[in-house]
């Protein structure tokens, strides 16, 4: 069992201007395998919200409890994937994929045949000794993710892992981080601000609201796995990114009067 | 927090040499654009030969070998600095001086600036004095040190050592302040202590860097020998063109600072070559 548990989390911030509230009363669970996304509008603070899940920063209110246990530090039980890749340079990408079992003291052996099954898996054959810099940016990422798996967490972090991907490579980044999520079951915690991700991607998707940042609405995602391409034409697909995109934009527009209200 | 440019951009277009032929002024007139690698070549030795012509019409039309001794007459002069003269042995004495002051300027910058770049603590304390005393430039320092440690070796190494010091330590500073704050938090989700941390993934991160900058204050230390020879001193380069002065020999001087030019190309080279050897693996940006 590996869940996540994030309880009561607020963010504020002491500026200039005086306090601000990144993230107000925030609560939400990931159940053991679950695929959950966060979807927001850019400064929503779901990018912070996703640092106090690992333990990256320390909420000022609330805590995160991992297997029921409170957590306020990093460690290999929350692996993250950052939208950057992060991959170090002067690494191959065997050894950064084995980055993590290195520090765990995992046996050699162990370790190569964990690299090799990822390395095959996340379609980087043939490249296992090169340098993070021949790879296109698709491959890197996912080296970064091989490498997030290969420290095998208990909650998989994926901060916009595919934002700075163009919409080719992003949607085979899906597909293929779906058929491997259907293969290890892990419970992830996804952020980004494309709608249609987070419903081809996710069990279920919490729509934020900015400033301050807070869960506005919770939906189940029923599309049956496996999900494939066909997917993305199906009915219940646009049904669901109507909702959403409903949902979103009404606040995008309450953010703008409010915004007008005080000018 | 720091957020690092999600993309680093690709290589520029001027890195490919287009192969299709295109006009004069499409292909050397317009900004950015790659030139054939054979122009390049040409252009490189043409610079050269250019510099080294003009200087020999001068030559010619000053008629004083007294002032302006041509190319052919400087390089005859080098030789005969060499066999007769003893100048390798001022070569020597400058090399192992510059050598001596870099690295115990090096070997006391790099670490200290490290440890500003990443804790903010070292750099809230260190920062404002090494800040302050870089402006102060390190031959005005000279008479102070004559005075204190008198006209030997110590005076040269420390001259260099204030020059290089200095600088170094900030630019490793920046470099250390430059890592990204994903390549850090990465490593902690995946389990790495602050030790770990620090020694696997940040001071691999600012090596290639670090050299870099070494390269570049390399260069500086030259100049500081060199001022403080010519104060002061019985040996070295900077001591030979003083005394090349006083007999009015500029053939020699010219022979003596374009010794330098090719020393310091020398260790330029050498430093990049190392670069090369050491960091496979760093993305080449082209210059």
């Amino acid at each position: 069992m590996s869940e996540i548990e994030i309880t009561d989390v607020a963010m504020r911030f002491r500026s200039r201007h005086g306090e601000v509230t990144a993230l107000e009363r925030i609560s939400l669970t990931v159940p053991d395998g679950q695929f959950a996304c966060i979807v927001g509008p850019s400064g929503c603070g779901k990018s912070t919200l996703l640092m106090v899940a690992a333990g990256l920063i320390t909420p000022t209110e609330g805590e995160v409890l991992v297997n029921g246990k409170p957590n306020f530090e990093p460690g290999a039980d929350r692996g993250m994937v950052f939208q950057s890749y992060s991959l170090y340079p002067w690494l191959s990408v065997r050894r950064n994929i084995e980055f993590g079992p290195e520090i765990k003291k995992v046996p050699a052996a162990d370790r190569r045949k964990t690299s090799d099954e990822l390395i095959h898996l996340m379609k980087l054959d043939g490249f296992a000794d090169a340098y993070p810099k021949v790879l296109s940016g698709g491959m890197k990422q996912r080296a970064a993710i091989a490498r997030a798996l290969a420290g095998d967490p208990e909650v998989l972090l994926m901060d916009e892992p595919f934002g700075a991907l163009d919409a080719q490579t992003r949607q085979i980044m899906q597909e293929l981080l779906t058929d491997i999520w259907q293969r290890y079951r892990k419970t992830v915690l996804f952020v980004t601000h494309d709608i249609e991700e987070a419903i081809f991607l996710g069990d279920v998707i919490y729509v934020m609201t900015s400033r301050p940042g807070r869960i506005r609405t919770t939906l189940a995602v029923d599309i049956p796995r496996p999900r494939t391409f066909d997917t993305l034409t199906g009915p219940r697909f646009a049904e669901l990114r109507n909702q959403v995109v409903g949902v979103i934009h009404e606040e995008s527009l309450k953010a703008v009067e409010s915004e007008l209200a005080r000018a | 927090m720091s957020r690092v440019p999600a993309a680093r951009v690709a290589p520029a277009p001027s890195a490919v040499t287009p192969l299709r032929r295109r006009g004069f002024i499409r292909t050397y007139l317009t900004p950015k654009q790659a030139i054939p690698g054979r122009a390049r070549l040409i252009l490189a030795i043409g610079s050269f030969v250019f510099v080294i012509g003009v200087w020999w019409v001068l030559a010619v039309l000053v008629q004083n070998p007294l002032f302006v001794p041509s190319p052919y007459q400087v390089v005859l002069t080098w030789w005969d600095m060499m066999v007769n003269l003893g100048f390798y042995n001022d070569v020597g004495w400058s090399t192992f001086r510059i050598v001596a002051g870099f690295l115990l300027a090096a070997a006391a910058a790099v670490p200290l600036g490290l440890l500003m770049g990443s804790f903010e603590a070292v750099r809230s304390f260190f920062n404002p004095p090494i800040n302050a005393i870089r402006y102060m430039p390190a031959s005005a320092f000279i008479p102070l040190l004559i005075l204190l440690q008198g006209l030997g070796e110590d005076e040269k190494i420390t001259i260099i050592w204030i020059g290089v010091f200095f600088q170094l330590v900030l630019m490793v500073m920046d470099i250390a302040h430059r890592v990204p704050d994903e390549m850090l938090n990465v490593a902690y989700t995946l389990g790495a202590s602050r030790w770990t941390v620090f020694y696997k993934v940040f001071l691999p991160a600012t090596f290639p860097e670090v050299v870099d900058a070494l390269r570049i204050t390399m260069g500086w230390a030259w100049t500081y020998l060199i001022v403080a020879e010519l104060v002061a001193a019985e040996h070295g380069i900077g001591s030979f063109i003083l005394i090349a002065e006083r007999y009015l020999r500029a053939d020699r001087i010219i022979a003596a600072i374009i010794t330098i030019g090719i020393l310091g190309l020398i260790t330029d080279t050498l430093f990049a070559i190392a670069h090369r050897l050491a960091f496979p693996y760093v993305e080449k940006v082209r210059a």
